[in-house]
């Protein structure tokens, strides 16, 4: 697993190569080594299994697990995945453009969005958690 | 009663925000009722929805306090509908009404701070609450819009952005994932179908509901502005000519960060942002002005005059 450092250029335009299907490939993969470091943070082993065909899917759930501001990134995953499907179906799609550049646009919001949940977790917690529920809970109401 | 007169007359909750940062937010909310021949009655002395900062250090004084806007619209107002513009309190208000209903002590507690503030306890289902998404989208929907607007948004590329409180977390908003018609939690659409009503080029926007980072934006603003600029640039790449809004926190982040981007990490991005009800009142008519244009952070009168609406 690379570091988040060495991660960010990954998703930087323009992108290495000119292979779309291997720029898209490198792009999915960068985008589950970043939902590899959340999960490693958290103390869990990365899982290895897949969710609709995609590892990171099945990732994100995992890094969601028991705590639901991780959903604040739920359809960001989806929409990297949509992405790199659109790249994989060009021929049937052909009048979409720009979905590579996009794949690492919405990638890169992945990794910005863990990024700096690693540095304050609470990133997130405000839209998408419902605190009172899940905490069992501290609250010190008078 | 349908929702399309049910909402026709609402208890109208601006929040904090929409008297602050999100004026022009206020401004063209009730520029547009009137317009449309909407009645917006203001909640009487209306409280702090609880926002972020009660939430975090006690929630269930949150809860209270949206208790509080609900129950005056309820017992002071006999209002059965509340609409809330800003996703923070819309969010906030929906998610006291799904706490009051799923949890015993949340009740508890809010009927012994109600007894103590001397109003009347709320109780869940008392009122509806609605976003002002909704309130257009059920009372005029796209077909009425489209025959009243009188300066078409035709040549302006929109991308719609909802932000996260709008949408999250699901299980407080079970009426958007109804089927057909209704409102999508991972897809929203309704921004989108009015203004493209409004004859607005809707592009195909992947981060509608992304991070902006607002809740950081004091505690770690470099983090902030490097979402946002992220955000406004897929909205460029994917050729919009304007980030539409419905959230103050969203408007109010993506209108500083841009700012802040130039200046601190040199990169510029031309584009626009405005609420939607900016948009939608200028379609319908009204001057940019009195859609409070001017108060936004970001200059749009030259791009609007070019797009036949200043």
């Amino acid at each position: 697993m690379r570091s988040l450092a060495e991660l960010e250029p990954v998703f930087e335009l323009p992108l290495a190569t000119a292979d779309e299907d291997a720029a898209a490939a490198e792009l999915l993969q960068a985008s589950e080594e970043v939902l590899e470091h959340w999960i490693t943070a958290r103390g869990d082993v990365p899982t290895q299994e897949t969710r609709e065909g995609f590892r990171l899917l099945a990732l994100h759930r995992q890094g969601a697990k028991g705590d639901p501001s991780f959903n604040a990134c739920r359809e960001t995953c989806r929409e990297i995945v949509y992405h790199y499907n659109l790249v994989q179906m060009r021929d049937v799609y052909s009048d979409i453009t720009d979905r590579l550049s996009m794949l690492a646009m919405i990638s890169k919001h992945l990794f910005l969005f863990v990024s700096g949940k690693m540095q304050v977790a609470e990133l997130g917690e405000f839209c998408c958690s419902a605190k009172p529920i899940r905490s069992a809970d501290g609250a010190t109401t008078t | 009663m349908t929702t399309k007169n049910k909402y026709k007359k609402v208890a109208y909750y601006p929040g904090c925000a929409l008297e602050g940062s999100g004026h022009s937010y206020n401004r063209s909310t009730k520029a547009v009722g009137k317009k449309l021949g909407l009645d917006l009655v203001e909640v009487k002395n209306w409280n702090c929805c609880g926002a972020m900062e009660v939430k975090n250090i006690d929630p269930k004084i949150q809860t209270y306090l949206s208790s509080r806007v609900m129950s005056v619209a309820a017992n002071e107002m006999d209002m059965d509908v509340v609409m809330a513009p800003c996703n923070g309190c819309y969010h906030n208000l929906k998610k006291a009404e799904y706490d009051l209903k799923n949890d015993n002590e949340s009740a508890e507690v809010v009927d012994r701070l109600s007894k103590k503030a001397g109003h009347k306890t709320y109780e869940s289902g008392q009122v509806e609450t609605i976003h002002a998404l909704d309130w257009i989208k059920d009372t005029i929907g796209e077909e009425g819009l489209k025959s009243r607007v009188k300066n078409s948004l035709s040549g302006i590329k929109v991308a719609n952005y909802y932000g996260c409180m709008y949408t999250r977390p699901r299980h407080i908003f079970p009426e958007k994932d109804a089927g057909p018609g209704s409102e999508s939690t991972s897809k929203p659409h309704f921004m989108d179908d009015l203004l493209a009503a409004a004859g607005a080029e809707n592009v195909d926007f992947p981060l509608k509901t992304a991070c902006c980072g607002g809740a950081h934006t004091l505690s770690d603003s470099d983090m902030s502005t490097k979402l946002v600029l992220n955000i406004l640039k897929t909205a460029k790449l994917a050729g919009a000519d304007v980030i539409a809004t419905e959230c103050p926190t969203c408007h109010s982040g993506l209108e500083m960060h841009q700012i802040r981007a130039e200046k601190t990490l040199g990169e510029k991005v031309d584009i626009k942002i405005l609420y939607f009800t900016q948009l939608l009142g200028m379609a319908l008519g009204l001057k940019p002005r009195k859609v409070g244009v001017h108060e936004n952070i970001s200059d749009s009168i030259k791009f609007l005059k070019e797009k036949g609406l200043g």
